[in-house]
């Protein structure tokens, strides 16, 4: 079986990008948001409304939510986490690893969802892990959320006194 | 809303949360237990009945019924391990597994099955564990079901249950109504984020508090980090208190000594504490043969509502496919329902973006089967094994081969057919790969031609089992069958990581009965007198 960082040393990518890769510069959940503000609206289209005010405002507390998730995470899973934000975030290994060319806020949603099937259908377990990882961080964060719920017909816990 | 615990920590309980020590301290007790779930709980309400002093200590937080408010956002990082996702090292299996006091039965959907005979049956042919027949584990469940108020549940079950009933009734496949641990339940459905109302019978609300009234001691937020041994006898337990977050150690040590230690903290945690500890284990079967009745999901799309969220969770299952073969011929599944919320549905559903929004606008409509695969009577399967990362946490690695894949082929076939059969005009099983089928001729080549592989297929497991397996002799296992480990002479394992295979049921009740009977004879040995009566 292979582990992520043993994946990164002897795939595509090498140790040097991995290593390259964890030294990109912001601090990580800046590099975080911007990666998550692409994926996010590819993620949810069709639960996140198409165009008006509140898009920007629900992609950003959606991101919120993940960061919040994340922080209550193992301190391994987070670690993990924090590796694949890593590949994302540095520019070789996102068009190397993920093949999105453009840097994230230029990327098309088309792209985006190339990207989000190649990984599902990859044929390492490390991508496939890696978009698992992503699908459950973005939607968890969304239907967390009770303003998620009329959209669903789920009418949130009953009353208890 | 009354909070009996609350209403015992303010009579005097003592009961310490270790985030909010400020220095170092050391406990000394008769018997020291590590984890506060199914079989730390039952341990330490039998042994302060036998008038030992008790020291319960759990990693995760104490939250009671008032605090649960019946919101995934809470529930999930406040309750479970890893915030309900810890997975597989090769994150193909996700694990639902409590991490509070109480343990899994906090936050369990409170089915309550007696050990199958069957399965006693094969521990005592395969595993040699002669002492443990249907007959002598009898009264142990009996007990255990009085004490926990077990009984078959008496309302009809809610839509999402009636249609694996009705479907099945369609194709002839018997199903039976699932025991619960319920008092007076109001029949909510939140099960699983703590019960509000008091009326799962969990160890919050029975064992913990019997042993608290008796003066046993409760540290929570508490990492138990390593034992530490002296020839054959462990002397202390080193455990690191966790800062508020629940993850991160304080600084603050706490040194905890005993004549007697028993690890409960679950069939990771356990074996990953002995393996921390470097544990003798002469014969290489420590953390080996971790079962978890790998599950595969079939979501059904009705065109009524379902609401699968609402009313007791499970409460119709059905045995049926466990008994088509010898037990340790192709696996056999149990099949049983699954509540539905957003966060849980909405994570464990395939796909993003229009398609998965599209299923996500008809959650109401939906309906889940699950099957539950029994795993580790087969040759071919052995489960899994664990191990440790480089920060000593554990980590379980569990290979899905071709024999649990052909069962998981099988399994996705009655469920489709099962879900058909009760009128649901759409079914997918939940793979990456599958896109729906609207009848069962074509579900049923679907799904004969789907690629099955980790990954691919969603497989979750909320059973955490075996690792320090009972035995006949030290060759075969780590533990007699009375739970003593055979090479430390003063150690118990009283969790779920006794059993030698799966259960091929919920485990909450094996491990009641097993465990009742194992703390009794631990109790006897201890204070020197008879085995107390137990309730």
């Amino acid at each position: 079986m292979t582990t992520r960082r043993e994946f990164l040393k002897t795939g595509v990518a090498g140790a040097l990008l991995l290593n390259l890769a964890a030294c990109a510069s912001p601090p990580e959940s800046d590099r975080r948001a911007v990666v998550l503000a692409a994926l996010i609206p590819v993620f949810l289209e069709g639960a996140l409304p198409a165009n008006g005010g509140t898009r920007g405002e629900l992609i950003t507390r959606t991101i919120a939510g993940v960061e919040k998730a994340i922080a209550g995470l193992s301190l391994a899973t987070q670690k993990e986490i924090g590796e694949l934000f890593d590949l994302l975030s540095f520019a070789p290994t996102r068009m190397i690893v993920a093949g999105v060319w453009s840097p994230w806020p230029e990327a098309t949603p088309e792209a985006i969802g190339k990207f989000l099937e190649s990984w599902r259908h990859s044929r390492f377990d490390l991508l496939k892990s890696g978009y698992a990882g992503l699908h459950d961080l973005i939607f968890g964060a969304w239907y967390a959320r009770p303003d998620t719920w009329a959209a669903i017909d789920y009418p949130g816990p009953p009353k208890v006194e | 809303m009354r909070d009996p615990f609350r209403e015992g920590l303010a009579s005097g309980w003592k009961h310490i949360d270790a985030s909010e020590l400020a220095a170092d301290r050391t406990f000394e007790a008769d018997v020291v237990i590590v984890g506060s779930g199914a079989g730390g709980s039952v341990t330490a309400e039998l042994l302060s009945a036998a008038g030992l002093e008790v020291v319960i200590i759990e990693e995760g937080p104490l939250r009671t019924s008032s605090d649960f408010r019946m919101l995934e956002s809470e529930a999930y990082p406040d309750l479970y391990q890893d915030s309900a996702s810890r997975q597989t090292a090769d994150k193909a299996i996700k694990i639902l597994q409590g991490r509070c006091v109480g343990g899994s039965t906090t936050v369990n959907w409170t089915s309550s099955f007696r050990t199958p005979p069957a399965t006693l049956q094969w521990w005592q042919t395969a595993h040699g564990l002669k002492n443990l027949s249907v007959d002598a584990m009898a009264p142990w469940f009996a007990a255990m079901e009085l004490r926990l108020h077990v009984g078959l549940w008496p309302l009809p079950p809610n839509d999402n249950n009636a249609a694996l009933a009705r479907g099945a009734a369609q194709l002839d496949i018997p199903v039976a109504v699932i025991p619960r641990n319920v008092k007076m339940c109001w029949n909510l459905g939140y099960c699983g984020m703590g019960c509000p109302t008091n009326a799962k019978q969990s160890m919050l609300l029975t064992t913990i508090p019997a042993a608290l009234a008796r003066g046993a001691t409760l540290i929570s937020r508490l990492r138990a980090e390593k034992l530490e041994f002296s020839g054959n006898k462990a002397v202390a337990l080193e455990a690191l208190a966790l800062k508020p977050d629940g993850l991160r150690p304080s600084g603050i040590r706490v040194s905890l000594r005993a004549r007697h230690f028993v690890l409960a903290g679950g069939a990771i945690n356990t074996p990953a504490l002995l393996l921390r500890s470097h544990a003798a284990d002469p014969h290489g079967r420590l953390g080996k043969r971790t079962f978890l009745h790998p599950t595969l999901v079939s979501a059904a799309l009705f065109d009524k509502p379902i609401r699968a969220y609402a009313g007791a969770p499970q409460s119709v299952y059905s045995d049926h496919f466990l008994t088509q073969a010898p037990v340790d011929g192709p696996l056999g599944f149990e099949l049983e329902a699954a509540p539905l919320h957003p966060v849980l549905f909405a994570t464990t559903l395939h796909g993003w973006g229009e398609a998965h929004a599209r299923l996500m606008r008809e959650f109401a409509n939906s309906q889940t089967i699950l099957a539950l695969v029994r795993d580790g009577f087969h040759p071919a399967s052995s489960g899994g094994q664990v191990k440790l990362r480089d920060d000593g946490s554990p980590l379980l690695d569990y290979p899905l081969n071709e024999t649990f894949w052909e069962a998981a082929r099988r399994a996705l076939l009655a469920m489709a057919e099962i879900q058909f059969a009760a009128g649901a005009p759409w079914v997918t099983p939940v793979h990456e790969a599958a896109v729906g089928y609207q009848t069962w001729a074509e579900a049923k080549q679907g799904i004969a031609n789907l690629p099955l592989a980790p990954l691919r297929c969603r497989v979750v497991s909320a059973h955490v089992m075996g690792g320090c397996a009972m035995a006949d002799a030290p060759e075969r296992g780590v533990v007699s069958d009375e739970g003593r480990h055979f090479q430390i002479e003063n150690l118990s394992i009283h969790d779920g990581s006794l059993f030698p295979t799966s259960i091929g049921a919920n485990p909450q009740l094996s491990i009641y009965g097993l465990v009742a009977r194992n703390a009794s004879l631990l109790a006897a040995a201890l204070a020197g007198k008879p085995r107390p009566a137990i309730l």
